[in-house]
């Protein structure tokens, strides 16, 4: 074991899938030489070769169309879309391209690609730095969509998304790659004194399709991915009701039964994500959970979200859900 | 079925950049080309075929002495060339205010554009004021030719409550509309094929008013750059396309932006005249812009101009380009600096001194002082106050949809 943070451990994954598989290509704006704007490539190209870690030309919509072509030839490209608010140039590859490929082809062909892509807010980013776009993917048959929140299962599920043999979109928390946030900016922490934080050297999967139980409870569901899980622990001490907390972690295919389980153990469930509530992917997992949870749900299930706007500048902390809006919703679900 | 065989050498070529931390950057001493080299033809009769040599040379005014010649010499009148040197030096000064006050706090990030600075002065100052700009975020300059106020510019990039776009940018993504102005976004290279629509509109409202745009070498790897090329050509709209060649994209040098040729000489495939410009002589990227709204404006379409200089300081103030090129690379660069370029021709024709040049940079200073205070009397990103988070819901849509008001009494604020 060792101390991670969230850049070190998904470096961590990277380079055991180099070591380990030589169809392995990694490529995007800045990842080669430099080791990306966030350094999460760093030492890789060195380590490994040009041919195998490289610059791209700055232009999305090709890095997906060349790891499309790449993946359908038989190597496993890892990719990087500097930020997920630049990942729209290359929706068309993703969304038509990528995603339908093994179906459209009667199953002849298929490509594995991973696009990894640091999102989310809280680093005064303003609109284009900052968003969360995850159900615009989650909207699409034929990619997996996961979204890491501590190094541990950054690790584990980024080694998972490059050996799956569907293509996986990647989203990391970019507000958490060097430490848990608690939705105060005033004080951030390092992953040094975090359980999370303590990742092997070697290679390990976390399954996709898996949710992890952050902390047990019982009077009330919270569902949470990315930073959000962090923002619901701090949200869940100052609610004072005994919560179970869930980290999705991946989205599509989600872990409908852990979920469903829970919900029907506490009967009160809150959905929390950055993202704009209207179509967000709160939005399905709430009607699914309705769906089978009907008869046991004690109050409406709410959802803490971003508004439906574009995401702000200054004001960042009023559009992220705050530990106070979510312990807000928690406590709505109490009520008799 | 294809074997796996074992590479002997690289199986496909990864580009990379001439230097790297470590080794001494070594540059040609100044260019090749020189003033004169490239005659000036006609911008109603010329053809793309006619601008060839063009596309592959590099057209130059001021030669390595700062001396003026050749037939692109634009003849500029001393107040001209004063003025053109104030507004260099002010966008110098106010990056440098600027980045020092981000170290503070009081931006949350900043952009300079150290060595680029002629690029969007000289090149709006050879344009009419109804003429539209279309920039990327290293084109402030534009706004001084054009007489933004500074304290307005600070307001928006310490968000705070006179910030007239309102909190919702990053800072440098100035929008300023009396100064026909458009909006920076992010994404890059978006404006290049917006610009080409912002022109045909011109056109069809049968006003006399051409656009703008620029992009970066890297950006020019993107689909939105060939999108306006094609469209421009297409449609022989007014507009002048720009691709800002200053050999980094953030760490990405340009030889891995295009597998080779000069930036210019792709417009030529779209029969477009391109010219590949001395970005740091202030006189050249004059005229030749000059050429390009005549053009336009005589209805015969886009010029494309490939603006040939080095971006001499970081991509941004998030960026440390010592872990990827030799620090004093920029300081070898043949097309020296454009502010010191300028100053030696101006000294040199008797208009300008050292004294002069010095009690304008202190002026400048000051100006740049005042309006700093000024601007931060109504807030700044670390004390605020910051626009009302109300603003976070208006401008949506035109009217504010139920849904939204519903979101904001949640907020309550």
């Amino acid at each position: 074991m060792a101390k991670m943070n969230m850049i070190a451990a998904l470096n961590s994954a990277l380079k055991n899938q180099l070591e380990n598989d030589e169809n392995v290509v990694i490529f995007g704006e800045d990842v080669g030489y430099f080791g990306g704007v966030f350094r999460v490539t760093a030492g890789l190209q060195e380590e490994f070769g040009a041919h195998r870690v490289f610059d791209s030309p700055l232009a999305e919509g090709g890095i997906a169309a060349v790891a499309f072509g790449m993946g359908l030839n038989g190597l496993r490209p890892v990719v990087e879309m500097q930020f997920a608010d630049y990942i729209f140039p290359a929706y068309d590859q993703i969304v038509n391209e990528i995603a339908k490929l093994r179906h459209r082809s009667g199953g002849e062909y298929s490509t594995p690609v991973t696009i990894r892509t640091p999102a989310g807010g809280g680093i005064k980013g303003g609109h284009h730095h900052s968003q969360s776009p995850e159900a615009q993917f989650t909207h699409t048959p034929g990619i997996k969509v996961v979204y890491c929140s501590n190094p541990y299962n950054a690790k584990g599920l980024l080694a998972s998304a490059i050996e799956c043999n569907d293509p996986v979109i990647f989203f990391e928390p970019k507000r958490c790659y060097r430490g848990p946030f608690y939705g105060d900016p005033h004080n951030v922490p390092t992953w040094n004194n975090h359980p999370m934080g303590e990742v092997p050297e070697e290679h390990y999967t976390i399954p996709l399709e898996q949710a992890n139980i952050v902390q047990e409870g019982s009077a009330c569901t919270v569902i949470a991915w990315g930073t959000m899980v962090h923002v619901c622990e701090e949200a869940i001490k100052k609610s004072g009701v005994d919560c179970e907390l869930i980290d999705l972690q991946t989205l599509v295919p989600w872990d409908r039964d852990t979920v469903v389980n829970s919900v029907k153990k506490t009967g009160r469930c809150v959905i929390v994500h950055e993202a704009p509530k209207t179509s967000g992917f709160g939005a399905e997992m709430s009607a699914s959970i309705q769906e089978r949870c009907f008869y046991h749900l004690e109050a409406p299930i709410e959802r803490v979200c971003g508004w439906d706007t574009p995401f702000p500048h200054t004001t960042e902390w009023d559009y992220m859900p705050s530990p106070q809006r979510i312990a807000d919703a928690i406590n709505r679900t109490q009520e008799e | 079925m294809g074997e796996r065989t074992t590479a002997t050498t690289a199986p496909y070529t990864v580009g990379t950049a001439p230097f790297r931390p470590g080794d001494e950057p070594v540059f040609a001493k100044g260019f090749t080309e020189q003033p004169g080299d490239l005659g000036m033809p006609d911008p109603i009769k010329a053809t793309a075929d006619d601008t060839m040599a063009h596309a592959k040379g590099l057209v130059r005014v001021l030669d390595d002495a700062g001396n003026a010649s050749g037939e692109w010499d634009p003849q500029l009148d001393e107040d001209s060339l004063k003025l053109g040197l104030e507004y260099m030096l002010r966008l110098r000064v106010f990056d440098d205010r600027m980045i020092k006050m981000q170290r503070t706090g009081k931006l949350s990030f900043y952009m300079r554009s150290f060595g680029e600075e002629a690029v969007a002065i000289a090149q709006t100052m050879a344009l009419e004021t109804q003429d539209w700009l279309f920039p990327s975020y290293r084109q402030p300059g534009a706004q001084f030719v054009r007489g933004r106020d500074m304290v307005s510019m600070i307001c928006h990039c310490i968000g705070n409550t006179e910030d007239n776009v309102r909190g919702r940018q990053m800072p440098v993504h100035y929008t300023w509309k009396e100064g026909r102005f458009i909006s920076i976004s992010s994404p890059v290279g978006t404006q290049f094929s917006q610009a080409v629509g912002v022109a045909m509109a011109s056109a069809y409202k049968g006003l006399d008013e051409v656009c703008i745009t620029w992009l970066g070498d890297g950006t020019s790897a993107q689909g939105d750059y060939h999108y306006g090329l094609n469209f421009a050509s297409t449609f022989k709209a007014p507009v002048i396309l720009n691709v800002v060649n200053n050999q980094w994209a953030i760490s990405t040098h340009k030889n891995l932006a295009t597998g080779g040729r000069t930036f210019a000489e792709r417009g030529l495939a779209y029969d477009i005249p391109s010219f590949r410009v001395d970005g740091n002589d202030f006189l050249a990227l004059y005229s030749v812009t000059k050429w390009a709204r005549k053009r336009a404006a005589a209805g015969l379409g886009a010029t494309h101009i490939e603006v040939y200089t080095y971006r001499a300081g970081a991509h941004s103030s998030s960026d440390d380009p010592s872990a990827y090129r030799p620090q004093n690379e920029h300081e070898l660069w043949p097309g020296g600096d454009p502010i010191d370029r300028l100053k030696q021709h101006m000294e040199k024709i008797g208009i300008w001194d050292s004294n002069q040049h010095d009690a304008l940079i202190q002026k400048i200073d000051d100006e740049v002082m005042t309006a700093y205070k000024k601007a931060c009397e109504f807030g700044d990103l670390a004390n605020g106050p910051y626009p009302p988070a109300s603003t976070i819901f208006t401008e949506v849509y035109e009217e504010v949809p139920w849904h939204i008001q519903e979101q904001r009494e949640e907020l309550g604020k």
